[in-house]
């Protein structure tokens, strides 16, 4: 039984050319600015002091591959230089962002869940009907939104007849969070459903023609029931790994609707580095993001491997 | 059947087809310039003169809705070509040569599809500066991965056919068999993925645009409009609505006609 979880232990060691990769792109990324790397990192108002310390510290008159070198060393003390816009180290400016983000996906996967998964289950169940079609069509439809347009008139529509729903910021209490949260998760959730309901519309299909419905509704077993019991299940197994799949996506939605609704989070953060010059901020914001991604393709085999017992990896 | 699959194609084709005619009619057809600002007609509610209405400028909002169709088919189609054709010869050569470049090449993919592609998108276009030759290179350098895994598939299964054997075994160069035997053999899956890709590449033009590091105003595209328009979204709501309701009407022709394609061309999309 617990063979089929070894991969956990190995599957990491997988992850390190990536994540190698990763910090190597990031690295080059930053040094391509024309201009002497130092006063890039610390803009032009930097005092010679701070310019002569960086120095130090990436080692920036030698050779790019021992630069690269003290990059990975600092990299690996957790420093990834100081911001010059929040004077402060980068790492733990993104510590101070990541909660509205990792709350933001949280509640449009499970917002976008509960979209999905009754669309999806009514169109497979009429499979060829006209509520079939009419879900097909929405979901191609709700494919080409635009996630900063959606979010416009969503406050549009719903900030006129619910005035409570903030349109901006985020709040310090949990239940202040969650209102702030609303709109931006709902934008991320409409148009993620819509990729969701199609892969689940499929699997459903194929699961009420398979041998476990025919033999559940052999043995007298309500429609119904066959349907939330075998059918739904199995079939939430792929969409497990096309919300992974999805993941990177998900994350581009996040610094969009942060933007949108000034959501403090690790999207905004990015944009207004970018706009700032802030070069040491979208470095760490950049890698923070790759290996979440990376993280959560290895938690989505996880998942799958709990979920679909037959599944070996 | 065989109707109801034109019928997406061809109507994906259709709405694709009054998009590349807007753009080309928008100096002659559009009641007024784009950014030509009325003093006298700010904020103004859809109206005969104005059917879209005006913005806080005065500026006539369908004028610009019909000619950032011109900036905006445009990102969208050089956004999916040089990625497609970049993609294409690195994904064929790749999985013909096969052992240590294939190797490099498909490490070098799997770390760049490490990153959030909007993120890497965003990080580029920092270090080159805001503007639509920044998106272009940006989705260039981004955008060829998915091309190149696909024909690298495909190359692999077709470089072991019959036919491929038949050409080595009539002396054809490698080159000729590759390009001219097994590439036109393997492009219809990346066809129908371009569809859906062009749609990703709009959205993430329009959104880098709304941003404010893509297109930069006064010019007239979709994503910047609706970042014009978001302060007065309350009170001024078709400044926003129009620009927007054209992305989705667009993207879902592109849609359509991938839709379309997958079942004529008989791939998965």
């Amino acid at each position: 039984m617990l063979h089929r979880y070894r991969f956990i232990l190995t599957r990491p060691l997988q992850f390190l050319p990536v994540i190698l990769g990763v910090s190597i792109i990031t690295f080059v990324l930053v040094r391509l600015i024309p201009g002497d790397p130092a006063r890039v990192l610390l803009g032009t108002k930097a005092t010679p002091e701070a310019i002569a310390n960086i120095r130090s510290q990436f080692g920036l008159d030698l050779p790019m591959w021992q630069q690269y070198f003290y990059f990975v060393k600092n990299l690996l003390h957790g420093e990834m230089g100081r911001s010059i816009i929040f004077k402060i180290d980068v790492l733990q400016l993104i510590v101070t962002r990541i909660e509205p983000t990792l709350a933001l996906v949280f509640c449009s996967v499970l917002l976008s869940v509960l979209i999905a998964v009754p669309l999806a289950a009514v169109a497979a169940r009429n499979e060829g009907r006209f509520v079939d079609h009419a879900v097909r069509v929405v979901s191609t439809f709700g494919i080409g939104f635009p996630s900063f347009w959606l979010a416009l008139m969503l406050i549009l529509l719903l900030s006129v007849s619910i005035p409570l729903l903030p349109v901006s910021g985020y709040g310090n209490t949990l239940s202040d969070k969650l209102v702030h949260l609303v709109l931006p998760s709902l934008t991320i959730a409409l148009s993620l459903s819509t990729v969701l309901m199609r892969s689940l519309r499929a699997a459903m299909i194929d699961w009420l023609k398979s041998d476990v419905a025919t033999a559940a509704r052999a043995r007298g077993m309500p429609e119904r029931i066959v349907f939330w019991r075998h059918v739904v299940p199995n079939s939430v197994v792929p969409t497990i790994n096309l919300l992974a799949v999805n993941i990177g996506w998900l994350i581009g939605g996040t610094v969009v609707v942060e933007s949108v609704f000034a959501l403090p989070g690790m999207g905004q953060l990015l944009v207004r580095a970018i706009f700032s010059r802030d070069y040491m901020v979208v470095q760490g914001v950049a890698m923070v993001f790759a290996c979440a991604t990376v993280f959560v393709n290895f938690l989505a085999d996880i998942a799958t491997v709990a979920a679909d017992p037959r599944v070996k990896l | 059947m065989i109707r109801t699959r034109n019928a997406t194609l061809y109507a994906g084709l259709a709405i694709f087809g009054l998009f590349v005619l807007m753009a080309l009619l928008a100096p002659l057809v559009a009641p007024y310039d784009p950014i030509f600002q009325d003093a006298a007609a700010r904020l103004k509610g859809p109206s005969l003169a104005h059917p879209f209405g005006t913005d806080n400028f005065g500026r006539d909002i369908l004028s610009r809705v019909m000619h950032s169709a011109r900036i905006d088919l445009q990102m969208a189609l050089i956004g999916v070509a040089f990625p497609f054709a970049i993609g294409t010869v690195i994904g064929a050569v790749s999985g013909f040569l096969g052992g240590f470049v294939d190797a490099v090449l498909m490490r070098l993919i799997d770390v760049i599809l490490a990153f959030p592609f909007l993120v890497l998108m965003l990080s580029i276009i920092a270090i080159l500066g805001p503007g639509l030759t920044s998106f272009y290179i940006a989705m260039a350098l981004v955008g060829w991965v998915s091309y190149a895994r696909l024909i690298r598939a495909q190359i692999l299964v077709l470089k072991n056919s019959d036919y491929a054997m038949a050409a080595q075994s009539l002396g054809f160069s490698r080159l000729r068999i590759l390009f001219r035997h097994l590439l036109p053999n393997a492009v219809a899956g990346s066809i129908v993925f371009s569809m859906s890709d062009v749609v990703l590449v709009l959205l993430s033009g329009a959104a880098i645009s709304y941003l404010g590091l893509g297109v930069q105003p006064p010019t007239a595209e979709w994503g910047v409009m609706v970042a014009e328009g978001q302060s007065f979204v309350t009170q001024a709501w078709w400044i926003t609505l129009f620009p927007g309701l054209s992305i989705v009407v667009l993207a879902f022709g592109f849609s359509l006609i991938g839709d379309g394609l997958a079942e004529r061309l008989g791939v998965n999309g």
